[in-house]
């Protein structure tokens, strides 16, 4: 039955939906790629239908190859058609494929932009909930760049589950539009404190990701983040901000001092494993900030060892580990309370757990002395035998390399065993440090000159060896050890016992095997041995022994002379020449070994790594100077390779100008650094990845002794290291015995450079000797080396773009740019335009007003902080002027004179102190004993001044008391005042800014709506809710009245006060004759007559807005009240005292709030039947539909629900929750409105005003 | 930041696949077969995190899974994330699967990999950790599933081809009902019993 309903769509039933292509491919386990080639197929010919529900089906299943690996990105387009569906079926269906497999680089994600704005300001939630999803995954700079303001809207949707999926991609949003960042920002700071905690815990993620990059710009919101700690019971949001304040503390210690005792009371209270760690974590972070010891640390660290400890010892693999991790963290700036655990963590090392006995390894890094490496080592070395699979073991060789070789070899005294240790490694199987062990035999050979002799002497047993080492293939990685084996034996040859049979030894044939670069260096270094052979054997008289030596050379050396290695061959023909030619001198006797030797003389010494880049430039030479003529612009692109070459010939050779001035140089240079950047061939200053040698200071003036060799050194075979570790032993058992009889004469100085502490007993870490002086040659660096710029970031970090500072106010020109013509020009189908265009309408509509708030809330914290600026500030006053004159030389004057004069008046209470807001909230309180009480103290404090640095304040917050500084408390004044000191220059360029902006806005009637806000293809006329209250030849006031969602009783009146006169106006105060109904709000104290002091001064021509909350009691009649204004003008020789009468009025539809509302949540509220009808009609109106409903959607604060060509449904409500629904048809030139509302007089009311406002257009 | 989350069964073949950041398909195979190389040789009781993913991450990233009888569920995370906190998210998530699918087993992620997607949506966005709430996750789905039937039943009686379709290869689910059963994935047995109460704190 229900097939023939549906023929058309009969198709459908043989497709394979996702279930039957993951069956089918199941039951095809043989053939399974052919088998899915054919789905593919299948699904092709699906997507070419019209039917959108098979082409979901097939993107569905697309989306399940995608996982198994089938590049899928050629149905992009079939999956944003699926995306733009309207049903949310298929919706979510297109959206989850697109997250899955777009990227920056697909080029249909440009289409998505009206879909996605589109599904952003669904009326369904859960389509804008897919589509926010969907955008997270897939987001680029573009859509970040147009939807930004968008989704910034959705931050303050009614539901929270919009809201906190809004608030966590605005991160991903500020990755790809870093200019996003401020403007969003303090919208971002006020979610963190929305009652839902779904959407707090959202906001406290995305802060702590961007502070995690760029602790620094952050810090001031520490306050707010600290009562946040003290007040949350939701672990994971604490455990976010604790991690934070990790980040936070190295940059502030003073914050760590604050930190310290709350975070030991959660250690202490908390049964979540989870925070006790992270609370650890951020303990051990303010240790480490905190250099200078403070008394109580000793037992803060002692705590978080013991907890660690309790971790470690735990049966959970889990806690164990993280307990290593921060064990370790520990171990770099409190390593004594660390070693005091080592047997716990060798313990570890026997942990079955391969990642917990590499965070054992780990610690090991920091616990050795010179006492006990020896001991370290050798337990390592066990685990080396033991240990299956090459990682871990690779794992310890690096280990065991990195211990000894830290801090420049700190700890090693007897290099022989280190040598021997390094020898020994090489009989590790299959490891793939080789060159790391090479290296650290080349860097120990050369820059411990001591060792030189016993490590020739091992060397050349390994060269006599080589066959052990390259006898397996799978030992190709430690061959290397043979490329540093040869060059010591050849560089140092001097010392070989046995010169010729380490020649015979590294001409052998089987050589040959050997990779080439370890060839090339064979045969370099066997000719260097064969000049000291040559050199030893000349003085003997019998020269048949060097000429046997040299027809060693040339018999041999032709085997290299054929290798493929090109550097191999080289280097072999011109020796092989060369010792062809020292042959035949030979036979006419003549002396030739000083010659030879001279081919190899001169000393190598270790170069630091980051020397070359230190070299400095000569003086006079610019090596931004063209050495020859540019290549003449003019010339194609295609010349352009010519003029490499060209510029040999001669003609091009004529001197250079040298008067090029400095502005071309420049721009030269910072092309080139562009090219450079930009070519791949260019090899750019990344940091060095050698670090390991740091330089340790006073090395060199380290006396060099004598190594005395009273035990014979010579180990036959390979060496044992055990042997080494035992004479040791001997030895220091020898020198403290020396050192005792030395000590009872006299107590001499030590050895090392180092501050020698109080004789801390025999077993005392100084007290042994090195058996080597660590001759350890520092790294040369060039003369005059520059200092170091060590920049290691990366600077391809996205995070980069995302360091801003967020404290300065907002520009104008940095506001979101809102939906433009160009964006919404790029997918138009006749269907969506309407939807579009009503969408844009309310959109606009909200987001102007909104705007509009915000700015005034801006302009209100401005005046305040300029207010007490002109009060507290003497020292900068000249440096404000300066500041001024940029903005607008001719409101110098008065602006300055007015400062001088309120200051003089405030000057007492101009208190010390030169500190922000944070600096105060830090210094407050040198914690208090009490622990609790002082978190909680600090968290009220928090609280006024989180809510004084949101400059989003809710509405509900009145403003005047913030305004009368008599009435607060005397801290708080100090506190404030502190507060503003340190942006006051900003804010001041800002404050006039504004004034300028109203200026002109004002001047030329009403104020126009945000720049760009409209920009439809017919666009709105611009529209401003301001309406004049009145004016006379001094002062022009233009008022808007909004009502406040949070408090019902509530309405704020913002008034713009322009001043029109040459002259200054101050003293301003506002008063209104109370109603029975409505009252102005006073602050507290001031009599129900008391007028409200404006709290700005206007200097000629410039206007600022303050703002009044009025409390209403009934809202549905409309009312005027009855208010003056008054004010004193002064002129440079006069003031008089002026007043200006007004009548507010308080209409109907400043108490409605635009609200949107869903179309099923609306068809329900008609539905119920509670509400009263009313309707009225509308002649002659001569606008286009969506101009209209943009009209009432402005002025009366509708939001529209739905638009079916020229018919509309719109919703509002008033601050006291009264639902008013209104239909809106057009047919010609009449409209008729329907509308229902709960309250009939209100509705009347209302519906009049509409009527007024469509009567005068 | 999680930078990834897959989910793979004993073979290592791929249940769900989540990149929070683009890479090439070949890539993104290479990055399973890793992780589940990386995963699969350890052992029941060593712990859950691990270090060394070479083609994803890097150093400040880890990955922490949970075994849960056929299938490994990774999370390729960053250190901003709390090692315990996303172990504890990995056990929500099963959790919340189980009570979706009533007993979840691994045939469940295996036929309705975008069902599973969906949850996962209502749990980490773009790499960061949305909800942590089992209720207020079911409440969501549910919501977002009826909505999905009430559209289906309005146009088209799918259902009832899919229920036709389903019927029809009835032979082929039952062969693998006999051993879901044996890899049903009932947390709470393969659990530790003293490791789950440990982490739960939310």
């Amino acid at each position: 039955m229900a097939l023939k309903i549906v023929k058309g769509s009969i198709d459908r039933m043989f497709d394979k939906n996702l279930q039957d292509l993951v069956r089918g491919i199941r039951n095809h386990k043989e053939d399974e790629a052919k088998y899915i080639s054919t789905c593919i197929d299948e699904i092709k010919q699906e997507l070419k239908q019209d039917n959108i529900a098979v082409k979901a089906n097939a993107v569905c299943k697309l989306t399940y190859l995608q996982m198994l690996g089938y590049d899928v990105s050629w149905a992009a387009f079939n999956i944003v058609e699926v995306m733009s569906s309207s049903k949310f079926t298929y919706k979510r269906i297109g959206y989850l494929a697109a997250s899955q497999c777009f990227h920056e680089s697909t080029d249909v994600i440009m289409l998505t932009t009206n879909q996605i704005r589109k599904d952003l300001s669904s009326p369904n939630q859960y389509d804008t909930g897919v589509a926010l999803t969907g955008l997270s995954c897939f987001v680029t700079p573009d859509l970040a760049r147009d939807l930004a303001n968008d989704i910034m809207t959705l931050m303050s949707h009614t539901k929270p589950y919009i809201r906190k999926k809004a608030v966590l991609i605005m991160y991903k949003v500020f990755l790809k539009y870093p200019e996003s960042l401020r403007p969003a920002f303090p919208r971002l700071k006020e979610k963190l404190e929305d009652p839902d905690p779904g959407v707090q815990s959202a906001a406290v993620n995305v802060i702590c990701e961007l502070a995690r990059r760029n602790p620094k710009n952050y810090l001031s919101l520490a306050p707010l983040f600290f009562k946040l700690m003290t007040s949350s019971t939701n672990n994971w949001v604490l455990i976010k901000i604790i991690k934070l304040f990790g980040a936070l503390t190295p940059l502030e210690p003073r914050l760590g001092k604050k930190l310290i005792e709350p975070l030991t009371n959660l250690i202490h209270s908390t049964s979540a494993m989870s925070l006790l760690y992270e609370c650890v974590n951020t303990v051990i972070a303010v240790l480490i900030s905190l250099s200078s010891g403070m008394p109580n640390h000793s037992a803060s660290i002692q705590l978080c060892v013991q907890k660690l400890r309790i971790l470690i010892e735990d049966s959970d693999q889990n806690l164990k580990y993280l307990g290593l991790l921060a064990m370790s963290k520990i171990l770099k700036t409190h390593p004594k309370s660390v070693q005091s655990h080592k047997d716990l963590i060798l313990q570890c090392l026997d942990d079955k757990d391969e990642s917990i006995r590499l965070r054992a390894l780990d610690l090991l890094y920091g616990m050795v002395s010179k006492k006990n490496l020896m001991e370290i080592v050798k337990k390592l070395m066990l685990h080396v035998d033991k240990a299956e699979g090459t990682t871990y073991r690779d794992e310890l060789l690096t280990k065991i390399i990195d211990i000894c070789s830290q801090s420049n070899y700190q700890y090693i005294t007897n290099f022989e065993w280190y040598i021997s240790i390094l020898v020994e490694l090489t009989r590790l199987e299959g490891t793939r440090h080789g060159h790391l062990i090479a290296s650290q035999m080349l860097d120990v050979a050369i820059r411990v000159k001591a060792i030189r002799v016993f490590a020739v002497a091992q060397m050349a047993t390994l060269l006599d060896n080589a066959h052990l080492l390259t006898g397996n293939v799978q030992r190709k990685g430690i061959c290397e050890v043979l490329y540093a084996a040869a060059w010591i034996c050849g560089e140092f040859s001097e010392h070989l016992d046995n010169p010729t049979q380490t020649l015979e030894a590294m001409l052998r044939p089987k050589v040959a095997t050997l990779p080439g670069h370890i060839q090339a260096v064979y045969v370099q270094n066997a000719a260097k041995l064969f000049a000291t052979i040559l050199k030893s054997q000349e003085g003997n008289t019998d020269s048949t022994a060097a000429q046997e030596t040299s027809q060693l050379m040339i018999d041999r050396l032709p085997l290299f002379v054929q290798s493929a290695n090109l550097e191999v061959q080289e280097r072999a023909s011109c020796i092989l020449q060369l010792v062809k030619y020292i042959q035949k001198l030979q036979q006419k006797d003549v002396e030739i070994a000083e010659e030879v030797i001279a081919l190899f003389a001169g000393e190598l010494n270790p170069v630091a790594p980051k020397a070359q880049k230190k070299v400095p430039v000569p003086e006079g030479l610019d090596l931004d100077a063209w050495i020859n003529e540019p290549p003449s612009e003019s010339e194609s692109e295609d010349e352009q390779p010519r003029a490499i070459f060209a510029k040999e010939e001669p003609k091009h050779s004529r001197p250079r100008h040298t008067e090029v001035d400095e502005k071309e140089l420049a721009k030269r240079r910072e092309a080139r650094k562009q090219e450079q950047a930009n070519n791949p061939f260019y090899i750019k200053s990344s940091p060095s990845s050698q670090k390991v040698y740091q330089e340790a200071p006073g090395v060199e003036h380290i006396p060099v002794v004598q190594i005395d060799l009273s035990v014979p050194l010579k180990v036959p075979g390979l060496p044992m290291s055990d042997q080494y570790v035992k004479l040791e032993e001997e030895r220091r058992q020898k020198d403290k015995a020396e050192k005792k009889k030395k000590e009872k004469k006299k107590r001499k100085e030590k050895r090392s450079g180092r501050g020698k502490r109080h004789d801390s007993g025999p077993e005392s870490e100084e007290d042994i000797t090195p058996a080597h002086m660590v001759d350890i040659v520092t790294e040369e660096m060039p003369e005059n080396a520059l200092p170091s710029d060590d920049d290691d970031k990366d600077p391809n970090d996205p995070h980069k773009a995302l360091d801003i500072d967020l404290d300065k106010p907002l520009a104008d020109s940095e506001k979101l740019p809102v939906r433009s013509h160009r964006a919404a020009e790029v997918l138009k189908s006749p269907a969506q335009d309407g939807d579009a265009e009503s969408a844009v309408s309310q959109e606009t509509k909200k987001k102007s007003s909104k705007e509009k708030r915000e700015k005034k809330k801006d302009k209100d914290r401005d005046r305040k902080k300029s207010k007490e600026d002109k009060k507290k500030k003497k020292k900068k006053h000249k440096s404000e002027e300066k500041g001024e004159d940029l903005l607008g030389g001719q409101e110098d004057g008065p602006v300055g004179q007015s400062e001088e004069t309120s200051e003089v008046a405030a000057q007492p209470t101009s208190t010390t102190a030169e500190v922000s807001d944070l600096d105060f909230w830090l210094s407050n309180a040198p914690v208090p004993s009490n622990t609790q009480e002082a978190a909680t103290v600090a968290a009220a404090e928090a609280a006024p001044v989180s809510e004084l640095a949101s400059g989003t304040a809710p509405d509900s917050e009145p403003d005047e008391p913030k305004d009368t500084e008599t009435e607060e408390t005397k801290s708080s004044k100090h506190k404030k005042k502190k507060q503003k000191k340190e942006k006051e220059e900003k804010e001041k360029k800002k404050k006039k800014k504004h004034h300028h902006h109203h200026h002109h806005s004002d001047g030329g009637g009403e104020e126009s709506v945000q720049n760009g806000t409209v920009e439809e293809e017919e666009p709105l006329p611009p529209m401003s809710n301001y309406c004049l209250l009145a004016e006379n030849s001094y002062i022009k006031m233009v008022n808007d009245i909004q009502g406040n969602l949070q408090d019902g009783s509530q309405v704020v009146v913002s008034v713009i006060f322009e001043n029109k006169c040459d002259s200054f106006l101050k003293s301003m105060e506002f008063n209104v004759l109370d109603s029975l109904n409505s009252k102005l709000q006073r602050p507290e104290g001031s009599g129900p007559h008391d007028g409200l002091t404006v709290p700005f001064q206007l200097p000629p021509g410039v206007s600022n807005e303050a703002r009044f909350v009025f409390t209403m009691q009934s809202i549905i009649m409309p009312q005027k009240l009855k208010g003056t204004l008054t004010f004193i003008v002064k002129n440079e020789d006069s003031s008089t005292h002026e007043k200006l009468d007004f009548k507010l009025h308080f209409t109907c539809t400043s108490y409605l709030i635009t609200t949107p509302c869903y179309s099923d949540a609306f068809a329900k509220l008609l539905e119920s039947g509670d509400l009263k009808c009313s309707s009225v009609k509308l002649e002659g109106v001569v606008m286009p539909f969506h101009h209209l409903l943009a009209r009432i959607c402005f002025r009366h604060h509708f939001s529209v629900v739905e638009r079916i060509d020229s018919c509309a449904s719109m919703y509002s409500r008033s601050i006291q929750d009264h639902h008013v629904c209104l239909l809106v048809k057009t047919s010609g030139q009449t409209v008729s409105i329907d509308a229902k509302c709960d309250e009939p007089t209100l509705l009347g009311n209302v519906l009049d005003e509409i009527k007024q406002t469509f009567s005068q257009c | 930041m999680i930078k990834a989350i897959l989910i793979f069964n004993n073979h290592g073949k791929p249940r769900l696949s989540k990149f929070y950041e683009h890479y090439n398909e070949d890539i993104e195979q290479q990055i399973i077969r890793e992780t589940f190389h990386l995963v699969s040789k350890r052992d029941e009781n060593v712990c859950n995190f691990l270090e060394g993913g070479m083609l994803i991450g890097g150093s400040d990233y880890k990955l922490i899974y949970r075994h849960y009888a056929t299938l490994y569920f990774v999370f390729c995370v960053d250190s901003s994330e709390s090692e315990l906190g996303i172990l504890d998210l990995i056990q929500v998530f099963v959790e919340t699967l189980d009570k979706c699918f009533e007993n979840v087993c691994e045939l469940d992620l295996i036929f309705h990999v975008d069902k599973v997607h969906n949850i996962l949506a209502e749990m980490v966005m773009g790499g960061m950790v949305l909800e942590t709430n089992m209720n207020e996750i079911i409440t969501q789905v549910d919501a977002q599933n009826k909505m999905e039937k009430s559209e289906v039943r309005l146009t088209l009686p799918v259902h009832y081809f899919y229920l036709s379709v389903y019927q029809a290869g009835q032979v082929d689910t039952g062969r693998y009902c006999r051993s879901a059963c044996s890899c049903r994935i009932s947390c709470k047995e393969h659990e530790p019993p003293g490791n789950a109460q440990k982490h739960q704190h939310w």
